[in-house]
């Protein structure tokens, strides 16, 4: 960088968000599954300008040990990776992958998600907590996956969550922020980085989570389902960027009736 | 020396410690991590680890996910 930039660039590049002591710069988390291939995974995570991915821990394929691997694509040097309990239903069995996570990938920041219905996908709130619980006591930090409860949203900040992760619609749905106003609520009362986490469909669905206040945005089918994932992904980036130079610019008021942008006066 | 890896039985021969099993199934050790009997085995330990007739193994590693 040289002398000449100008104070609202360099506002712009402290614009950094820090969740267990770990800072970053890109408001925009990804997930790695649901893509063609484990290149074009790889691209759209270049594309969305991600610093953090999630990433799900699986038996290996004995029977064919030369198949490709994500981490011959999408690189630990390069990204962060941010293994999940997907597939999980107690707390216990969320320990044990996190603990075999934490020695494929020697790392302690994980994203906890204990699902209910294979139907909706949203998280049994009772058996996530008590998960939280299990891993912080053994030394996790985690980011927690829950509903737009603001109760819950609570328990979990209290019990020592990283991150409050609520969903904006079911994961996959693309319904986007279905309840915003929860949303609000959670954000105002959390002292943790609040994402939002599944649901998010489209670019507005993300600017909006951003105007919201929240200090970053995870998604995976949003950019892996769209018919060109990475123009999704590059869209997505300028999304979450936008929408949270609007939040720090502070929105103009709604007022019911028009105010003229040209002066009235002077006419001729 | 029958081994149940991954859900599945296979039998084996002619080794006793874990890094050769994970060597004989071709897969790199800096890739993967390894339970046995449900206990996690640190990578850096994987040639003092031995492995026994019945011994219940699970080898993990990262794929795509949300």
């Amino acid at each position: 960088m040289d002398g000449a930039q100008t104070p609202a660039g360099a506002a712009l590049a402290e614009d950094t968000w820090t969740v267990a002591g770990r800072t970053f710069r890109s408001r925009l988390i990804v997930g790695t599954g649901k893509y063609k291939d484990y290149a074009q995974n790889a691209a759209a995570a270049e594309a969305a300008g991600a610093e953090i991915v999630t990433v799900a821990l699986r038996r290996v394929n004995l029977s064919d040990p030369s198949q490709p691997m994500l981490v011959d694509y999408v690189k630990p040097d390069r990204f962060t990776f941010l293994p999940n309990t997907a597939g999980c239903f107690t707390g216990e069995e969320a320990v044990r992958t996190l603990r075999l996570a934490r020695e494929a990938g020697g790392w302690d920041l994980v994203k906890l998600e204990v699902l209910s219905d294979t139907k909706h996908l949203l998280p049994d709130m009772e058996e996530t907590l008590r998960a939280l619980k299990l891993l912080i006591s053994e030394g996790f930090q985690v980011m927690v996956y829950c509903t737009d409860d603001p109760v819950y949203a609570k328990k979990l900040e209290d019990a020592g969550a990283a991150a409050i992760m609520p969903a904006a619609a079911p994961i996959g749905s693309g319904r986007g922020i279905q309840n915003a106003l929860n949303l609000g609520l959670i954000i105002e009362q959390t002292k943790v980085p609040v994402l939002v986490d599944a649901g998010v469909g489209t670019a507005s669905d993300a600017v909006i989570a951003m105007e919201l206040g929240c200090e970053a945005v995870l998604m995976n089918t949003a950019i892996a389902g769209a018919q060109d994932p990475i123009r999704m992904a590059t869209a997505m980036k300028h999304a979450v960027i936008a929408g949270r130079e609007a939040f720090l610019a502070g929105r103009m008021p709604k007022r019911m009736y028009a105010d003229p942008s040209s002066p009235l006066s002077g006419l001729i | 020396m029958t081994l149940t890896i991954n859900g599945e039985t296979r039998d084996f021969t002619g080794f006793s410690h874990l890094a050769a099993l994970v060597e004989a199934l071709g897969l790199d050790p800096r890739k993967v991590a390894v339970e046995r009997n449900l206990e996690i085995v640190p990578r850096s330990a994987y040639h003092a680890t031995p492995i026994a007739d019945g011994d219940r193994i699970e080898i993990v590693h990262f794929i795509g996910g949300g």
